[in-house]
């Protein structure tokens, strides 16, 4: 069968050397085991995420998406434009919407863009990897290749902010999505529907610039999940992975915790279940480390 | 840029649906208050959203713009999707602290305000962000003496990502970046002489 293709906004935290660049490695391992070619946009930049908005106003914003998109449909026509990230997502939908819908803006972003040599056709669909995996791929067929089910572990999915609002995934509620409990049953292992902390945000950008506020709320995520019972924590978010792992020795400082929870992404957990090693599933990546998980992946 | 609020200082409201990114959407609110209790740093908020809609319908100029409140967003998006009206909230609150900013109206010492500055600058600069400097100017942003203190308590997390391989030191020379950045910078600096022109000139 042909491979799928989708042209590919990797975003600046995938990056070699940058704090989600075990997302990329392990979404890289899922990709290849589901026939899925993901053709990088050259030349891409920043999106400006959510934090952009201070020194950027609102067409500055809106033009750094533009390019992406005008990019893509330069060099990968008709390919939909995939971003693992949740933040790419969001910003490059988000103003390929606002572009749809205010023709003077429109046009003032197409103006700027000329500056690189670029217009803007803005006709491309612009999906989550998690849109991919259920809308185009499908439960089924990621079942049918999952070769070590990660059957015993108990996973509490933690789906966040902007994966799920303001656009989420059709068909799913934003107080209640449950696409990663289903994504979780179907790799062999037990999800926690009830998990209360499921949309909870982690703080996103302001764990750097509020972090007692933000790591407030980290924690709760964090309880929630022990309280369920979870062996660890699944997300589909590069912030919310790295602010709910990486501070938990601090909450533990402040609080008197105890924790000591891994938090990966859906796509380790693919490459896990798909029967991948330790390294292409970039369990390497984990801070935390997550050796209920490494022990499967030794497994012959 | 000159003043361009000067001619709207007895209409408050005016200015903002003008000037104010997604602003025509503020006289929309209906004062039911479901934002301030979604938001998840409400508590934190000396003006949560709902009121600051009707601060800016009262007249409120200087209380709004020099407010702590739409700098404590975390963009969760919780506000937009249980809006009963469907008001953008997150994106008023992004386009009142950025109008906030333009005016130099920022409250002193906000940590979130410097920070995304400090990401702007830094994303502008390359066309990606580099982390690892931007880290170390977010540490720094306090002075030499915080930053050293703020360092060595982010100390360990910083060795977590390093052996990890999700942080490079090498990457405070150089670093990532786009090839046709001359472009990128032509296409930015166009972008805000544009948005300069349109919030200088107030609309019929």
């Amino acid at each position: 069968m042909a491979k799928r293709q989708y042209s590919f906004y990797p975003g600046c935290s995938s990056q070699k050397g940058a704090s989600s660049s075990n997302y990329l490695i392990s979404a890289q391992t899922m990709c290849e085991e589901l026939e899925i070619q993901l053709n990088e946009i050259p030349d891409w930049n920043c999106c400006g995420a959510s934090i952009g908005y201070a020194g950027g106003g609102e067409l500055p914003r809106l033009t750094l998406s533009a390019r992406n998109i005008a990019l893509s449909e330069k060099h990968h026509p008709g390919q939909d434009i995939v971003a693992t990230c949740a933040a790419c997502w969001l910003s490059t939908r988000e103003a390929a919407e606002r572009l749809q819908h205010d023709q003077a803006r429109c046009a003032e972003a197409n103006i700027a863009l000329a500056e690189a040599g670029l217009t803007l056709k803005n006709q491309t669909p612009i999906k989550h990897m998690v849109e991919v995996l259920i809308q185009d791929i499908g439960y089924d067929t990621i079942k049918t290749k999952v070769k070590r089910p990660l059957s015993g572990l108990k996973i509490a999915g933690y789906v966040g902010c902007q994966t799920n609002r303001p656009f989420g995934i059709a068909g799913e509620s934003f107080e209640n999505p449950k696409y990663l409990d289903q994504l979780v049953e179907t790799l062999g292992a037990d999800s926690i529907p009830q998990f209360e902390k499921k949309v909870q945000c982690c703080g996103g950008a302001l764990a750097f610039s509020e972090p007692e506020k933000s790591q407030e709320m980290i924690k709760g995520i964090l309880e929630s999940a022990y309280d369920n019972g979870a062996n660890l924590i699944v997300t589909p978010c590069p912030v919310c992975q790295m602010n709910v792992e990486v501070y938990q020795a601090q909450i533990n400082a402040t609080y008197g915790t105890n924790f000591k929870m891994p938090v990966v992404y859906y796509s380790t957990l693919m490459a896990v279940a798909f029967g991948r090693s330790a390294k292409d599933a970039a369990l390497t990546g984990q801070v935390i480390p997550a050796i209920q998980l490494e022990a499967i992946a030794e497994k012959a | 840029m000159g003043d361009m609020s000067k001619n709207y200082r007895l209409n408050f409201l005016k200015e903002v649906e003008a000037n104010v990114e997604e602003g025509e959407w503020v006289k929309m609110c209906m004062q039911c208050g479901v934002c301030s209790g979604s938001c998840p740093l409400g508590k934190f908020w000396n003006h949560p959203p709902q009121e600051i809609f009707m601060m800016i319908r009262a007249g409120k100029r200087e209380e709004v713009l020099t407010s702590n409140a739409m700098w404590m967003c975390t963009s969760c998006y919780n506000c937009i999707v249980r809006c009963p009206r469907e008001l953008p909230i997150t994106h008023i609150m992004h386009g009142l602290a950025h109008y906030a900013k333009r005016l130099g109206l920022i409250p002193q010492q906000q940590p979130t305000a410097k920070f995304a500055q400090l990401f702007w600058n830094n994303l502008s600069n390359k066309g990606r962000v580099n982390e690892l400097k931007l880290g170390v100017k977010l540490y720094f942003m306090n002075g030499i003496g915080e930053g050293f203190k703020t360092s060595l308590k982010m100390k360990d997390i910083g060795m977590g990502m390093m052996k990890t391989k999700r942080m490079n030191p090498l990457e405070i020379v150089g670093g990532h970046g786009l090839e046709d950045i001359k472009g990128f910078q032509a296409m930015l600096k166009k972008a805000q002489e544009l948005e300069d022109q349109r919030i200088a000139t107030p609309r019929p």
